[in-house]
């Protein structure tokens, strides 16, 4: 009995001892690597960004002269930055809807228990893993005027051929085609892992209970895969936002700047045209934009949302 | 007139291996029949071809006198528990309860009031708005049960539908399930592996090991002449005390030499020389003075406060003894032990089969006679 009652006390005068940080001390040091990585990263660049937007610079991206908003307002007035705004607006409406319907449907059908299905699995996926400049470049051989499959396509059906890339009236539907193919490999992969999530057993209540396929996918699929779908959607809406790489292998922003989307535009004036101060102000804008549909979604979105 | 028949029904993935071998029963309206069996046995799957949620390798099964092995599940007419419920998360106590109906034809009005009245049975009406992860696991349990309820199927299926619970409330929702049932005339098919379960809330029951049928019969029938060593170990709790003998004229020989006699009575119904000996540890009683005795040594002895077991070794394997009351025994002391001759099986030690049980009933007590007594 006698040590039973004394060993709690030599337990507390130990931890006592040990205890010399104080916890906020002790929480900052666990912290400390993500934060200084963080900050040298993230928190610095977007700092200077914002910085930068308010001056005048010069070709070495020094700032000179404080101008306030100058640079905004006259973005807002460029009628070739109102016409980035309209690129990236349609660029993103062309490719997030279509990519998650399209990568959903794949889920779908591929999460039948059927033979052989781990090798559609692996087909449907197969595009996270290829780098965009080797699928930029596959794109670029299909939409190629003269060797490309989809003209020869287009000319079985006796249409003339058409320059993809080059005609302003298609050219960022060209971009979108190839971007919702790149994307749907990820998008395809999330929405499997989600409904392989779901419960086998709520779909044998539901063949007991005798409904429809249709009702199930409404009732049952749809429901307990929104969590996972309001991530894609997030996920996908800020890479949407967000892409470069295959803008810049297959059209460089052209043709006419249809396809000069606001990340694009953003390069040119920071690396072409050395007006860092420009390129600044779209960057910060571009950040407020994003910011906004994500907290939009999540005002919006997240209350369809079912967490279990 | 409901009635579910299996004839010869077997299961294989492969062609080779059966998961379910040559099953045939037939299960009465209103009856409650349990599947029992260890895990792995075969059980949930036999309930599964019922369902119609597996196929049916070989044989029929039969559904109110329509041969059913081609029926999807909701042309059945039954219900279904789940192990883990199966409720919709996403869905309120309500709309879980009243899920699917419509596809029965059945109007909105109806289907409130069906869904009210087994939320009244069940003592569910405050909980209707509330969604299933607010539910603690009895409720749950009970919005599953009023699922099945409310199709008013009159073939209930449920797969350990109570093997989530704690202790306490199995042993509540076992006497409810069993009254529900009673109260709605359902026929129940119910699997578990728990042996008290099949006990108390069986009609009649099927022990199932490795997809074949040890035995069928009524609980009672089953602990009191059990087919084989497996249903003898399998049913009764601590299970069966179980050693191998040689039979020898009228003496039965256990490994270590010890000799246990039996009358002729007993001695010629068997015919093998080999043979497992099966004692009940209730059977297993202290001798008085003068009795002929085997005296054991204590290997260990658990109080449970109404009942005592007591383990010693017999020949090379442990046996237990149950003794009504509370009994500090000191571990290795010697204790003589006596058994009655009606209270011993005899098993073949080849293919585990009965030879011999007592043919008189077992102690089963009628309040008639006690009172009258």
């Amino acid at each position: 009995m006698k040590a039973e009652t004394e060993l709690p006390v030599k337990v507390e005068e130990k931890e006592k001892g040990r205890r010399t940080l104080p916890m906020f001390v002790q929480g900052a040091l666990y912290l400390s690597p993500s934060l200084v990585l963080f900050f040298i990263f993230l928190f610095y660049p977007m700092a200077r960004t914002i910085y930068l937007s308010l001056f005048l610079t010069d070709g070495q991206g020094e700032p000179i002269r404080f101008v306030g908003f100058e640079n905004f307002t006259y973005l807002f007035q460029s009628p070739s930055f109102q016409n980035s705004i309209k690129a990236t607006v349609l660029f993103v409406l062309y490719t997030v809807p279509a990519g998650i319907l399209l990568a959903l449907f794949l889920a779908i059908i591929a999460n039948e228990k059927l033979k052989g299905i781990g090798f559609f699995r692996t087909i449907f996926s197969s595009t996270m893993g290829m780098s965009v400049a080797a699928s930029s470049v596959i794109w670029m051989f299909m939409y190629n005027p003269a060797i490309g499959l989809f003209n020869q396509i287009v000319q079985v059906f006796g249409l003339s051929e058409t320059q993809w890339l080059l005609d302003p009236k298609y050219a960022l539907l060209a971009v979108s085609a190839a971007t919702i193919w790149m994307n749907t490999g990820f998008a395809f992969l999330v929405l499997l892992g989600g409904l392989q999530n779901i419960d086998q057993q709520l779909y044998e209540y539901a063949k007991i209970a005798g409904v429809g396929y249709f009702y199930q996918l409404r009732k049952i699929t749809l429901p307990l895969l929104s969590p996972t779908l309001f991530f894609i959607i997030t996920v996908s809406l800020i890479n949407a936002f967000q892409t470069f790489g295959q803008i810049d292998m297959l059209t460089k922003g052209g043709p006419i700047e249809t396809t000069n989307v606001i990340v694009y535009s953003i390069y040119k004036d920071a690396f072409i045209n050395h007006n860092i101060g420009s390129a600044s102000a779209q960057a910060v804008l571009l950040f407020f934009a994003i910011l906004l549909v994500t907290l939009l979604q999540f005002k919006i979105g997240e209350k369809k949302v079912h967490y279990q | 007139m409901k009635k579910v028949d299996l004839l010869n029904v077997s299961k294989s993935y492969d062609g080779h291996h059966y998961v379910i071998h040559e099953i045939s029963v037939s299960i009465e309206t209103g009856e409650f029949f349990v599947l029992v069996g260890p895990s792995g046995c075969g059980k949930s799957t036999m309930l599964r071809m019922i369902a119609g949620l597996e196929n049916i390798s070989e044989g029929e099964i039969w559904i109110e006198g329509r041969k059913a092995n081609h029926l999807l599940p909701h042309e059945r007419d039954i219900s279904m528990v789940f192990q883990n419920y199966a409720l919709f998360p996403h869905l309120t106590v309500e709309k879980n309860i009243r899920f699917g109906l419509h596809t029965k034809k059945i109007s909105k009005q109806e289907q409130k009031r069906r869904c009210q009245e087994a939320a009244e049975m069940l003592g569910l009406t405050e909980l209707l708005d509330r969604k299933p992860r607010e539910l603690s696991g009895g409720q749950r349990q009970r919005v599953a049960l009023a699922r099945a309820i409310v199709t008013q199927s009159s073939i209930c299926l449920m797969d350990e539908p109570l093997s989530n619970l704690d202790a306490k409330l199995r042993a509540k929702m076992r006497s409810e399930i069993r009254q529900i049932q009673r109260q709605l005339g359902i026929t129940m098919i119910y699997v578990t592996h728990d042996q008290i379960e099949a006990m108390t809330m069986a009609d009649r029951m099927m022990v199932l090991n490795k997809g074949e049928i040890q035995q069928i019969g009524r609980p009672l029938d089953i602990y009191n002449r059990p087919a084989n060593t497996f249903v003898a170990s399998f049913i009764g709790s601590p299970p069966m005390n179980l050693a191998k003998v040689k039979f020898e004229g009228n003496v039965l020989i256990f490994e270590d030499g010890r000799a246990f006699a039996i009358s002729e009575k007993v001695s010629k119904t068997v015919k093998e020389k080999d043979l497992l000996i099966g004692i009940r540890p209730e059977a297993i009683r202290l001798a008085r003075n003068g009795e002929n005795a085997l005296v054991v040594t204590t290997v260990n002895s658990e109080i449970l406060g109404t009942e005592t077991f007591i383990s010693f070794q017999m020949a090379n394997v442990q046996w237990v003894a149950r003794w009504n009351g509370q009994w500090n025994i000191p571990i290795g002391k010697k204790i003589p032990i006596i058994v009655n001759e009606q209270d011993i099986f005899l098993f073949s030690a080849k293919n585990g089969q009965r030879l011999y049980s007592s043919p008189q009933e077992k102690s089963s007590f009628s309040l008639e006679e006690e009172i009258l007594l």
